[in-house]
């Protein structure tokens, strides 16, 4: 008898080390993977650090960015004389004799507003259409395809133009203000996410376990939220992340075309492009910083939505 | 001497961050000139790994591969990327499962089928389309000349099997791997496929090395039979053997476990118990041990051997192998008092 | 009275095309006029190869897809007719295990949630207690332990997601459960598992199954009464063993010889009957018998130009094909060239 129960043991100790799983949802799986991914840890990395230095600018910038008094005379554009990097201006003087260094600090807060706002705008009016679109098709019935055509058809015409365009006869219509780049921005995202919750949730529509829980009896409406939206959120999420990316550099695109802040002293990536432009053949480096900052931060936004599509991704759950 | 004589092949996958995972743990066989050899196993067994190994399909990162394979005197796991590719086509094919996926989706099979006479028979123009239209006439493809010009997608599943055999039949190679050729397709198609492998096998003395799930496939088209659990050849047998007596208790269990069609409604199963996850390293005992009815400490301490435990030439890896009469009625209904009717429980 | 009765269901899905007004440019003929019927406690196989429909008519008694016409009548009324509401309450009487045991199962939904789901639905059970044990029940019934109720579908094998499936038709203590290709998406070792439970189920709980798969040895394993399917409609129907031993339909004797056996004495001694060509599309099918651009029997008279009806041959068995009874009886032979190198004319199937 005890060599039974000694084999049991000896089994039980063999096969112990293989049980992984206890009740981890599929949010939490993605999340240990996330972690474990290098292009997530870069990405959060470089978002984390910018989103650091946006709330804590004002306070370690060394000078006022809109301080032009300080090192007036220094500085003197029509005979070429610039300031480079310096002990006293680690980034050396813009145009006007303001401080490069401080000036990107502050700016970094502008360009993280105009991000963020500008997305979770364009996702909250995309996913409201793209849903309830999704779900009239979902729920079904001949009023659903139909309210579903008319508003794809709108969205598609959306579509249709450049983003650039949109935002730029936005920005026309609205006037010139930091507000108007935000919604410009954001209206540009409305048919991106409105489109890809309807496609996930047709997609999702259509498979077997939105057909079993139609056989089980489970109501139209619950099977439309309750199962078909939520499994169709991950592509959206991970392109919330992708279009922060997007967003930061089209907020900059316009600030760049003089459609934001008409107060050309408020720090700003875009505008400070913008402005360095005309000095680029003896300063180039002031163009320079505020594009750098702009292709940084985008990617790591890409960076972190990439890795966040990978870790989302049903083929790799097992 | 054997056409490929397989010893000892390990792989081993090492993923980002998780560790690492032995697929094939140490597989050997034999193919002969104009032989049937059949690798069976369920999914995990390692069946499909091997195959890609050998046709050098693997990718290098992230993959360790051990042993050896001779081929005709080279070895096909450190033989370099250019040889294999003019080995590959000429001398050894392959048949892939998804035969859609495996052609390229905006090419006319006529020419994909030219590409490779071309490329490893020299052939081209005139000569060439003719070749290939015979070939596909020969694996029993109808109106070949009007097929040439079609697209894959323009071809039905077992048609482009048909095309896909063709194509590897080409240059008349001497092994031929087939993984899981028929599992896509239905049954009357399935039929269709087989006779044409058994056709081109007896005509042609190809040796083919048959990758499947299905025992019903192995036990009509493969001379010699070896079954794969956790990545090692648990049982090798000649065909007839080792369904009239199968040794290993997992051979064993998986004949007891398929529906057979001549069985009369409600034969009772004999399901093997649990799931391929429920296992132990090889380095510890029988990975099979877990899912035994009949195991012992013994399986429990170290790698059990390929042994001829009751006849020459019948491989098993097992310690407590089951015992048939040998003047049974040939099934499988032989000896089945030492394994009760399993439990259905995981 | 059979307890579920299908009176020449159709299901016809519209073609159609066009970017702003959708033109219905024909039909997808995916079931065309079947009748069967399933008796109380019995278990109806019904066999085909894909694309015969058969996966379309078990939805259609659920009313997962839209009927085009006939009837399907359950305990006496025609599921057919009821208005939305009605049928969704008459799902908790008929429920269906699906072939993909992942796919079926929401994947942020642990096992809990997916068992309660369809008591709630049906406002089964007074309070979360009750509706708890009777999962935990359910539970010990499929062979799943306790704890699983807190895990998620990705944490099972194949093999128990399928238990988890077939947990949930139970829960809501069903008369029918349609059986969806239960078995083909598993390892062979699981499916045995599997095929033991439901027969293990059937027996505790007097449940009654419609089994829809293509793997003959499948169905006849499991079934007390096989239909075979072949382009939307029914070609044979017999008992079981009956089916086995005297197949009558040119195609049915196709499909078992086709079918593989486990055993080399009987492989190398069968007779193959290899069918030419491929499945015609269910859009197009051909004109009189279905099958007769495939038939190895075919006759210059009536196969072309008349659809044979399901005649009653006698002990419950079904057929439709004109010639039926001279095959049967040696009269009419194969036409020649079919045959496969192999074995002896005229055998036994296997």
């Amino acid at each position: 008898m005890s060599t039974k129960t000694d084999k049991i043991d000896r089994l039980a100790e063999l096969t112990a080390s293989r049980e992984t799983t206890t009740g981890n949802s599929l949010w939490v799986e993605a999340m240990r993977r996330l972690r474990r991914s290098k292009m997530a840890l870069i990405g959060g990395v470089i978002i984390g650090a910018f989103v650091l230095l946006a709330i804590l600018g004002p306070w370690i910038a060394p000078y006022d960015p809109t301080d032009t008094h300080t090192w007036r005379g220094e500085v003197l554009t029509n005979q070429n004389i610039f300031v480079g990097p310096r002990a006293e201006n680690w980034l050396g003087l813009d145009h006007l004799a303001r401080d490069e260094f401080s000036r990107m600090l502050i700016g970094a807060r502008q360009t993280l507003l105009v991000g963020i706002v500008a997305t979770l705008l364009g996702f909250t009016v995309g996913a409201l259409i793209g849903g309830a679109s999704g779900a009239a098709l979902t729920l079904g019935g001949a009023a659903g395809k139909r309210f579903d055509t008319v508003v794809m058809r709108f969205i598609d015409m959306m579509l249709a133009l450049p983003s650039l365009l949109l935002a730029v006869s936005i920005a026309a219509v609205l006037g010139q203000s930091l507000t108007t780049v935000m919604i410009a921005v954001g209206v540009v995202q409305v048919p991106i996410f409105a489109r890809l919750l309807r496609g996930a949730m047709l997609a999702q529509g259509g498979s077997d376990y939105v057909l079993a829980a139609q056989s089980l009896g489970v109501r139209k409406r619950r099977i439309a939220l309750g199962h078909v939206l939520p499994n169709s959120l991950s592509p959206v999420i991970v392109q919330s992340t992708l279009s922060l990316a997007t967003a930061i550099i089209e907020a900059a695109a316009l600030s760049y075309l003089g459609l934001g802040n008409p107060d050309a002293s408020e720090p700003e990536w875009g505008v400070m492009l913008a402005q360095a432009q005309g000095y680029f053949d003896s300063a180039p480096m002031l163009a320079v910083y505020p594009a750098l900052g702009i292709i940084i931060t985008a990617l790591g936004f890409t960076l972190l939505g990439e890795a966040m599509r990978e870790a989302l991704d049903p083929k790799l759950r097992s | 001497m054997p056409l490929l004589s397989v010893d000892e092949l390990t792989i081993t996958f090492s993923g980002r961050g998780s560790r690492d995972v032995q697929a094939v743990a140490g597989v050997s066989f034999d193919v002969d000139q104009g032989q049937v050899v059949g690798l069976v196993g369920e999914s995990g067994c390692g069946k499909s790994v091997t195959s890609l190994a050998l046709m050098g399909l693997l990718p290098s990162r992230g993959v360790t591969i051990g042993g050896r394979a001779d081929y005709d005197g080279t070895d096909l796991l450190r033989l370099s990327t250019a040889r294999m590719r003019d080995l590959r086509g000429s001398q050894l094919a392959m048949i892939f499962q998804d035969p859609l996926s495996s052609l390229n989706p905006v090419v006319p099979i006529g020419v994909q089928v030219t590409e490779i006479l071309k490329r490893h028979r020299g052939m081209k123009g005139e000569p060439a389309r003719k070749e290939a239209a015979h070939l596909l006439d020969r694996v029993g493809i109808p109106d070949p000349t009007r097929r040439l010009k079609e697209y894959p997608h323009q071809l039905s599943g077992g048609m482009r099997q048909r095309a896909l055999i063709a194509m590897a039949v080409a240059c008349a190679p001497r092994l031929l791997i087939a993984d899981e050729p028929t599992t896509a397709l239905d049954v009357t198609i399935q039929a269709q496929i087989l006779e044409l492998l058994k056709e081109l096998v007896d005509e042609e003395g190809t040796a083919l090395l048959m990758i499947t799930h299905d025992l019903g496939v192995v036990a009509g088209l493969c001379d010699q039979v070896n079954v794969l659990y956790a990545g090692k050849v648990v049982e090798s047998a000649a065909r007839r053997p080792l369904f009239a007596a199968p040794t290993h208790p997992y051979a064993h269990g998986l004949l007891g476990s398929i529906p057979r069609l001549d069985a009369p409604r409600g034969e009772p199963l004999r399901p093997i118990r649990g799931s391929i996850n429920d296992r132990i390293d090889w380095a510890d005992g029988c990975a099979f041990a877990p899912r035994c009815d009949s195991y012992t400490m013994e399986c429990l301490t170290g790698t059990p051997q390929l042994t001829e435990p009751h006849t020459p030439g019948h491989l098993a890896r097992c310690v407590n192998p089951v015992k048939h009469e040998m003047h049974g009625d040939g099934g499988d209904h032989g000896n089945t008092a030492d394994l009760k009717k399993t439990e259905a429980g995981s | 009275m059979s307890l579920l009765e299908l009176d020449d269901v159709k299901v016809h899905f519209p073609v159609k095309r066009g970017v702003f007004f959708d033109r219905t440019v024909g039909h997808v003929y995916a079931v065309d006029g079947v009748s069967l019927s399933v008796e109380a406690g019995q278990t109806y196989g019904l066999v085909g190869e894909s694309g015969c429909g058969k996966t379309t008519l078990g939805r259609a008694v659920l009313r997962l897809v839209d009927i085009t016409s006939g009837g399907v009548v359950f305990d006496g009324t025609d599921l057919a007719a009821l208005p939305g509401e009605e049928m969704r309450r008459a799902r908790r009487r008929l429920q269906m295990v699906f072939q993909d045991p992942l796919g079926s199962l929401d994947p942020r939904q642990n096992i809990e949630s997916i068992l309660t789901e369809g008591m709630t639905a049906h406002g089964i059970g007074a309070d979360a207690g009750e509706r708890r044990k009777r999962i935990l029940d359910i539970l010990a019934k499929v062979g799943l332990p306790a704890n699983a109720l807190s895990r998620y579908p990705h944490e099972f094998s194949g093999g128990q997601r399928q238990r988890i499936g077939i947990a949930r038709a139970l829960v809501l203590e069903p008369d029918v459960i349609i059986c969806d290709e239960p078995v083909s998406a598993l390892d062979v070792s699981i499916q045995a598992q599997v095929l033991n439970l439901l027969e293990e189920l059937q027996e505790s709980m007097g449940l009654t199954y419609l089994v829809i798969a293509h793997d003959l040895a499948v169905v006849r394993h499991i079934s007390d009464v096989i239909g075979v399917m072949y382009l939307g409609s029914l070609v044979e129907e017999a008992p079981s063993d009956l089916l086995y031993a005297e197949p009558r339909h040119p195609y049915t004797r196709a499909l078992m010889s086709a079918v593989p056996v486990p055993d080399p004495v009987v492989e190398d001694g069968r007779e193959r009957i290899l069918l030419t060509g491929d499945l015609p599309s269910p859009a197009d099918p051909p004109t009189g018998c279905r099958f007769h651009t495939r038939c190895p029997w075919k006759q210059e008279t009536l196969c072309a130009t008349e659809r044979p009806a399901l005649r009653d041959v006698g002990d419950g068995h079904r057929v439709a094909c004109h010639y039926a009874a001279e095959i049967a009886d040696g009269t009419i032979t194969r036409a020649a060239g079919e045959a496969s190198p192999a074995s002896t004319p005229e055998t036994s199937p296997v």
